[in-house]
């Protein structure tokens, strides 16, 4: 005979969690302890607080998980309020991920969240390792590829390069444009990470200046004209700062006077706003499907409960509706999820002479590298303080600081050049000494 | 502050127009569980003008685990009241008001409730219920979409009788640019362009459609009045377009290469287009509506002044060009789709005396957005789901059964109807209550294997995986899931409200085991 379960707020999620299904992950093992170490011991990082963030974060303390963190750099602004439904008009000017960890956790008792109001690279690179699974709420395509290279350091290779799944660090990033979305799943090292596949994301086009000089055509045109040429000649000295009302203003009023001149007609101040910020259209609806596939996913990467999608989905809503998941393939060569870079060293160089090397080194052009190994900081560009701490170190012989191991990993991070843009960013590095021979090696690995 | 500010980045999408038809549209949601709720929460977001809950059951402990809108306080209380005043708080320029009542009593005994909504939304309901609204929602002519969400699956479908579209918004679309039949201004200002001009900086801003308009009509001489249509033909084309390079860095030839493939585009309408205006919908009377009677103007532009063709969208993309000549081709495309335009305006004038309506009750931007979205349009037609239900295509059933890529969608799509087989006739969902497991799943199984059976399907089966996970699923809302559903069925309705871009047509099943859900069309 059928029985009722006593009254439980998890009564729909037990059903999934605590009986034997068909269509599962490998590993799950249903159950009671299931249930209670995805409340106790499950960590997830979410990583921006504004139209998936506020969506992954009511998502996610509604799927089982009770330990969970946001950052967010950003401050609520009025045009937030269409979708980032954790928000009110009260709350202008305040911290999204402030606001958006207090309002959940006054709706659902028993979770908590720990938002963290500041920059992505503010944090050291520990602090990343600490959770289970990252999801990104993330509308850069910057800030993405910096938290994929920070999950990608931390996976390691055997000895046949093969990755180990105990260092893999899964992701699960969605993105929105409209009626238009994706949700992706990233297991470094399984999976292709945002770098094998960055291509998915393609440069913004630019108009060219000598367009904007001499032909203009259309309002676009104008509007960048007056932001990009017209300021500087006028206003030289002072930045231009699209949050200053005034300033936005400025540039409209000179959008318009170019395009009277040329007899073009379009130029409204909402178009000004849009081009300059480069505005992406956004929608609750759009938010709430693609965060809900993306803390679906990792529910599922936590508990094993189901399949998992493999690897990306995508969500378009413009002419009827289409869903298509497709699977990816790792670029073999990726410099990000890879085992890292191989760098062979004599036992000599200096760590001053090894920071100057990776900024001519052809496939990695990163410039003012602050080095961690292990954890350790060796040298570090910034903040003063631990500049000063570490300076002293520059002058050491890098194989000394590495504790004479012969082969092992480092972190570069730093500034990226690449395609004339520069980015903040992470690189791993197989450091390998020559001239150390296996028995050395086996020496230190037997004495460590 | 400006209500405009707080939405402006929906208005980039949907404008002021589709933000006014919203913020009139009155809403119905019939049960307020995650499904319902989250569907709403979207809408109320988008400021549309007043929802009205409806929902008998009050709030228990299970309820805090997978619904944002009741918390600890709302425990023993209406859930429809406790969901109702979250709603608010969200937006106050919404009108949000909430019955005290099961959605089931209002279709049994209040059909005339309905017919006040713009929009009913009706979630979790059990196949009997939805037969029974879908008949009352059709008969009062008010939209309905159904969202389900039922463990991993759930579903999402629209009945309206028909929905027509202007503004269709399609991601990519041919620029209407007529290169290769262009009209006699058109034709003069390419004509007043000199191709072998010696100025460099002349020639490399002559717009590629001046460009590809003299090739084509080069082309077009020298071959009996026929386009390029092989493939030999088409680079042979290209080649002609590269051979009047004068440098490396002439974008305009460039351009004109890339979009050589819009001079060899066929002239006169899509098939889509001449469905629409042979649609017996275009033979119009009295009760005809402002869409159709345009269509039937269209259709007589078509056979007249248009001579084949829709009248000219007037936009052009932009190109490389020199600033006067952009300006002054920009103009002649505008001049001949306003001229084009009051052709069909007293076209429709025409049309509407005759039928005895008064001439000028469809506004004239209404008209102006019609014609430039000629080529666009769109209608949707939704049949009755008991239709589907009764007598749903053997040879669509039979071949998604048998494609791998639809297996699973169209096995949830029988096994929802089978759970609701098995509620009706054991009062529980198979597997909504612990123990007695293996008894559910062969009830489950028997049930889906009589109802394939009945829809003639003989001999098909599900595979036992599929049926043992529904067991598992036991009716079970899971939190995500209803996000993603609810998602889905706001979008819909944001569509369907706006009338811009295109409506889902059939059935979504969502899978959530993979993410291969399917749209199924089974009527
Ligand atoms: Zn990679």
């Amino acid at each position: 005979m059928a029985d009722a379960a006593p009254p439980s707020k998890s009564r729909d999620l037990d059903k999934l969690l605590l009986r034997p299904g068909n269509l599962v992950g490998p590993t799950f093992d249903p159950g009671v302890q299931l249930r209670d170490d995805l409340q106790e011991y499950a960590k997830i990082l979410v990583v921006g607080a504004g139209g998936l963030g506020c969506e992954l974060l009511k998502d996610l303390a509604l799927s089982g998980f009770k330990n969970l963190e946001v950052i967010d750099m950003d401050r609520i602004e009025v045009t937030n309020l269409n979708r980032q439904f954790l928000f009110r008009l009260e709350d202008v000017g305040k911290p999204k991920a402030e606001v958006a960890a207090k309002r959940v956790m006054e709706r659902v008792s028993g979770v908590n969240i720990v938002p963290h109001f500041c920059r992505i690279e503010d944090k050291d690179i520990d602090f990343y390792s600490d959770f289970n699974i990252i999801a990104l709420g993330l509308d850069s395509i910057e800030a993405r590829s910096y938290i994929n290279a920070v999950a990608c350091s931390f996976l390691e290779y055997d000895s046949d390069n093969n990755p180990r799944e105990e260092t893999m660090k899964p992701m699960v990033d969605g993105g929105t444009e409209g009626f238009k979305g994706h949700a992706r799943v990233i297991v470094p090292g399984v999976t292709p990470c945002f770098e094998c596949t960055i291509w998915l994301f393609p440069p913004q086009v630019k108009f060219p200046l000598c367009t904007l000089a001499e032909t203009p055509r259309n309002a676009a045109h104008c509007i960048e004209y007056a932001h990009l040429i017209k300021w500087d000649e006028v206003r030289s000295g002072k930045a231009f700062d699209p949050d200053n009302a005034d300033h936005m203003k400025w540039v409209y009023d000179e959008a318009v006077k170019r395009a009277e001149l040329f007899g073009i007609p379009g130029v409204t101040y909402s178009l000004t706003q849009g081009v300059v910020k480069n505005i992406i259209p956004a929608i609750a609806s759009t938010n709430a499907i693609i965060s809900a596939a993306c803390a679906l996913e990792t529910l599922k990467i936590a508990s094993a409960f189901s399949k998992t999608l493999s690897n990306y989905l995508t969500y378009n809503g413009v002419e009827g509706l289409h869903t298509k998941v497709t699977e990816f393939v790792k670029d073999k060569d990726c410099l990000v999820c890879g085992p890292g870079v191989l760098i062979e060293l004599d036992t000599t160089v200096t760590l001053q002479e090894f920071i100057d090397m990776l900024e001519g080194h052809p496939k990695l052009l990163i410039s003012k590298a602050s080095i961690t190994y292990h954890g350790k900081n060796l040298y570090m560009q910034a903040p003063p303080v631990l500049e000063e701490m570490t300076r002293s170190n520059l002058n050491l012989p890098l194989y000394d600081l590495m504790d004479k191991i012969p082969k092992d990993i480092l972190h570069a991070i730093g500034t990226i050049n690449k395609d004339n843009k520069k980015s903040s960013g992470l690189r791993k590095l197989r450091v390998d000494f020559k001239g150390i021979d296996g028995i050395t090696d086996m020496d230190m690995a037997g004495g460590a | 502050m400006e209500p405009k500010t707080k939405y402006d980045r929906q208005l980039r999408i949907w404008g002021e127009q589709g933000q006014a038809a919203l913020e009139k549209a009155s809403i119905c949601l019939l049960n307020c569980g995650p499904t319902g709720s989250e569907t709403l929460k979207n809408l109320v977001l988008g400021g549309v003008g007043s929802i009205t809950i409806v929902d008998g059951s009050k709030v228990e402990l299970g309820d805090l685990g997978n619904n944002f809108m009741v918390d600890e306080s709302s425990l023993g209380q209406s859930k429809a009241k406790c969901v109702c005043s979250f709603l608010q708080e969200l937006n106050d320029a919404v009108k949000a008001k909430f019955i005290e009542e099961y959605p089931q009593a209002l279709i049994d005994t209040n059909t005339s409730f309905f017919s006040q909504f713009t929009v009913v939304v009706a979630t979790q309901l059990v196949e009997e219920s939805m037969v029974k609204l879908d008949r009352i929602c059709r008969q009062a002519n008010v939209m309905l979409i159904f969202a389900r969400s039922y463990g991993l699956t759930g579903l999402v479908r629209i009945s309206v009788k028909e929905h027509t579209v202007i503004e269709s918004k399609p991601d990519h679309f041919l620029d209407d640019l007529r290169l290769n039949n262009p009209w006699p201004e058109l034709r003069g200002f390419a004509e007043a362009i000199d191709l072998n001009v010696q100025d460099p900086v002349a020639h490399k801003h002559i717009p590629y459609v001046v460009i590809l308009v003299k090739m084509a009509d080069e082309w077009i001489k020298s071959h009996g009045g026929a386009l390029p249509s092989t493939r030999e033909e088409k680079r042979e084309f290209k080649e002609l377009l590269k051979a009047r390079m004068i440098a490396m860095d002439e974008d305009n030839y460039k351009e004109a290469i890339d979009a050589s493939f819009k001079v060899f585009a066929l002239r006169g309408i899509s098939s889509d287009l001449q469905r629409i205006i042979n649609d017996s919908c275009a033979e119009v009377d009295s009760s005809s509506s402002n869409f159709w009677v345009m269509v039937a103007a269209l259709k007589e532009f078509i056979a007249n002044e248009g001579g084949g063709e829709v009248p000219l969208e007037g936009s052009i993309p932009d190109m490389t060009s020199s600033t006067e000549h952009y300006v002054n081709l920009q103009k002649i495309y505008q001049a001949k789709s306003e001229a084009d335009f009051h052709v069909i305006e007293q076209r429709a004038r025409d049309i509407l005396k005759k039928i005895g309506r008064d001439p000028h009750s469809i506004p004239k931007a209404t008209i102006k957005s019609f014609c430039k979205n000629a080529r666009k349009l769109k209608v949707c037609r939704y049949h009755l789901i008991e239709d589907e239900y009764n007598n749903p295509s053997l040879a669509e059933l039979q071949k998604y059964l048998t494609d791998e890529d639809y297996s699973i969608a169209v096995g949830f799509y029988i096994l929802l109807r089978a759970v609701d087989c098995c509620a009706a006739n054991f009062n529980s969902f198979p597997g909504q209550f612990d123990g007695g497991m293996d008894e559910d799943i062969s009830r489950l199984k028997s049930t889906a294997v009589s109802l394939l059976n009945d829809l003639g399907c003989n001999g098909l089966t599900l595979t036992e995986d599929l049926i043992n996970e529904m067991c598992r699923f036991g009716a079970a809302e899971l939190h995500a899931v209803a996000a993603f559903i609810g998602g889905i069925a706001s979008q819909e309705v944001i569509k369907l409200i706006t009338k811009q871009f295109v409506p889902m047509s059939g059935t979504y099943i969502f899978n959530g085991i993979d993410h291969k859900s399917q749209l199924l069309t089974l009527y």
